[in-house]
């Protein structure tokens, strides 16, 4: 890292990392804290540790989804994008609205999509608001069969009351570190995620064995900024918030923390994905979810087991305003500051990406059903605007959204040239079957342009690459399809 | 390991409601004795009742100070104290009635004595209860709402009792000074039996708000 204006585009990041820790400090250790069960600094030092541990060990999953969402590729459109958030959350909560830091996190991505002319993945996108939908859902059922089962068991079994505070005690440090850690884990895609594409570090090599990633740099940082979040603002949050909606009794209250962690692991937990696939059931997606949402799911689920009546229904209403008002807001906000980045301060907001129709994309198009007698006269014209390109097209037709997303991840320009020497050096042979490592050998000194050139003649119709309709088998041979056009690719 | 300093308090918690009981049973022995002028016996008891009331003060105030100083059971904290306190007035009032007893040493009719030592056996039963309704908020909540059944049962044949007492004491051709000095007495054993239905009262809202 050379150029010290790569800290400046970070500090938005940071900044929102920092706003991150700060509020939700109280969904963590808010009741153990107000209830003077555990002291606020012994809570902020678990918290810190295990939000820094939850960053940099897991927070890959939900990254990818936001990355899906939107390749923000250049730093200056990062910062913007970031920065947008911070504002937008900052105006929300001053008008006492509720406001998550991921669903304004999903609305600034659009906002740069639309600003710049590139499509959104509907799919990656109806997979994250459902995922906001059911989340307080899951965490409310948790929350409810958790307090029914210590209901049942623990309350049961007479305990003393001072050792039944004692154990506690140490459950509810056990739960909050679990909530931190998923919570980082979890939400460390709002924070740096957009700097992922156009991270600024170089993988650090710690030993001959170890090495510590860009990416995993950058996670470190934002891990790090949520950390001093709840250090420094947490107990404010604390004093005002916690006094109403957390103030509940500690048994409650690890009911609530146990609730709140387990979905935002769920979410974010590439294990729990692979073993859900493994015994061929669906995986759930690994999406960047609001911590203080669960936790209000898991505190009408842990009151719908006490007793249903005390239930207040009207703060599902308020979590659903924020489902829409945030993303809104912070998607408006995003794409005016980036006009003004662009247009005022001349900062590249997005590295110029290809986008040539061969005739291969457009067999591909026509075999997901997409009208292509309109695209012909674009065929072998490159376009390395994204907005020009995306005019082009629609010009021609009508395409939706999804169509579009198509159009142009299929006509990506993305050079990829096979060489044998680096399946000798860079794949790790025990993963491979002999079959699929003699057909990439035999494809050495093959070049492609486009992805979908490099799918066909490297997996296409090959019996060693074909799914064979385990789902987490056929995930792991995704992951090595990944590999190899990472391991192959020039360019992008 | 860490349990270790918790139990101990447990058990100082438990010697307090020992040390209670013991009061109450002393009280009657005390009124039994009284009632059949064994004065040398009774005054004992009173002894023995006034010891087990300054070792009950002491060994509250520890438990508080381990409470506050150890942050121990923050959120109920102030209700176990409010318990322990207002428990601690009712011994404090088994010990000053038969102090004044001794003091005063009043005149029980003959018809009044069986009547006496009913209102002595419902008061203290009023009293045990509350203890064994404390014990059951510390490990069985569920069963606090009997004992308080039951502290409301013995407190209404406590008035019951005293009421006949007054009607009786106030139907002789005795003085006024000896009847009101009867009808005093009676008072004052029946408020170990009201007193105890306030800690009572307090153990109700107190089980109620524990698991809120």
């Amino acid at each position: 890292m050379t150029d010290i204006s790569v800290w400046f585009f970070i500090s938005s990041g940071l900044f929102l990392g920092w706003s991150l820790g700060a509020n939700n400090a109280v969904s963590l250790f808010g009741t153990a804290v107000t209830s003077n069960m555990i002291k606020f600094k012994t809570a902020a030092i678990i918290a810190g540790i295990f939000v820094i541990l939850g960053s940099f060990i897991s927070g890959a999953g939900t990254t990818n989804t936001l990355t899906n969402l939107g390749g923000i590729n250049a730093i200056a459109g990062s910062f913007t994008v970031a920065f947008s958030v911070a504002l937008a959350i900052t105006w929300m909560t001053k008008a006492s609205l509720p406001v998550s830091t991921s669903q304004a996190v999903v609305g600034a991505i659009i906002g740069w999509n639309i600003f710049t002319g590139s499509p959104t993945d509907f799919s990656t996108l109806s997979k994250i608001v459902l995922s906001w939908v059911f989340s307080p859902v899951i965490a409310a059922v948790f929350g409810f069969i958790i307090f029914k089962i210590i209901k049942m068991t623990v309350l049961k079994w007479k305990i003393h009351m001072l050792e039944l505070d004692s154990y506690t005690r140490i459950g509810l440090i056990i739960v909050g570190a679990m909530a931190s850690y998923s919570m980082g884990a979890n939400n460390i895609a709002n924070v740096m995620g957009m700097f992922v594409p156009a991270t600024p570090f170089k993988d650090l090599a710690i030993s001959d064995l170890y090495e510590i990633t860009g990416v995993q740099q950058l996670f470190f940082l934002g891990g790090l900024a949520i950390a001093v979040g709840v250090f420094t603002y947490g107990s404010r949050v604390m004093k005002t918030v916690g006094s109403d909606l957390y103030k509940i009794s500690p048994i409650t209250g690890f009911a609530v923390v146990l609730a709140g962690a387990l979905v935002m692991w769920i979410f974010t937990s590439q294990s729990i994905e692979r073993f859900l696939l493994s015994i061929n059931l669906p995986s759930i997606p690994l999406v960047p979810l609001s911590a203080t949402q669960s936790f209000i799911g898991a505190v009408i689920g842990v009151g719908l087991a006490k007793d249903p009546l005390s239930i207040n229904f009207k703060v599902f209403g308020k979590i659903s305003i924020g489902w829409v008002v945030a993303p809104i807001l912070a998607g408006i906000i995003s794409f005016v500051l980036l006009f003004f980045v662009q247009n005022v301060f001349e900062q590249k907001i997005i590295e110029p990406v290809t986008h040539e129709i061969s005739d291969s994309v457009i067999l591909r198009l026509e075999e997901e059903g997409i009208n292509t007698t309109v695209l012909t006269d674009l065929k072998d014209i490159r376009f390395t605007n994204n907005k020009v390109f995306k005019n082009e097209i629609l010009e021609r037709d009508k395409f939706d959204g999804e169509q579009l997303f198509k159009i142009f991840y299929y006509a990506l320009i993305d050079s990829f040239k096979i060489d044998s020497s680096l399946i000798n050096s860079e794949l790790n042979l025990n993963d491979y079957s002999t079959e699929q490592i003699n057909g990439l050998k035999q494809l050495h000194g093959h070049s492609f342009s486009h992805k979908i050139d490099f799918e066909k003649v490297v997996f296409s119709g090959k019996e060693e690459w074909n799914y064979k309709g385990n789902k987490l088998q056929d995930k792991l041979l995704d992951e090595k399809k990944e590999f190899i056009e990472n391991l192959f690719r020039i360019q992008r | 390991m860490f349990l270790k300093k918790t139990k101990k308090l447990e058990s100082e918690i438990d010697e307090y409601l020992d040390l209670v009981i013991k009061g109450g049973l002393i009280f009657k022995l005390g009124i039994k004795c009284y009632l059949e002028n064994l004065m040398e016996e009774f005054e004992n008891h009173l002894k023995d009742l006034r010891k087990i009331e300054e070792k009950a003060d002491d060994l509250r105030r520890n438990i508080e100070i381990k409470l506050y100083t150890r942050t121990l059971i923050p959120e109920s904290r102030g209700d176990v104290l409010g318990l322990l306190e207002s428990m601690d007035k009712v011994l404090n009032i088994t010990a000053e009635t038969l102090l004044e007893f001794s003091v005063e040493i009043p005149e029980i009719i003959q018809e009044l004595k069986n009547h006496y030592l009913q209102l002595a056996d419902s008061a203290i039963a009023c009293l045990e209860n509350t203890v064994s309704g404390i014990r059951a908020y510390f490990k069985n909540i569920d069963a606090v709402r009997d004992y308080v059944n039951k502290v409301q049962f013995y407190k209404k044949e406590t008035n019951k009792t005293a009421e006949q007492i007054k009607r009786t004491i106030f139907r002789t051709d005795k003085s006024l000074s000896r009847k009101i000095h009867v009808r005093y007495f009676a008072f004052h054993i029946e408020r170990i039996a009201e007193l105890s239905e306030d800690v009572c009262d307090r153990l109700s809202i107190a089980s109620i708000k524990r698991f809120e």
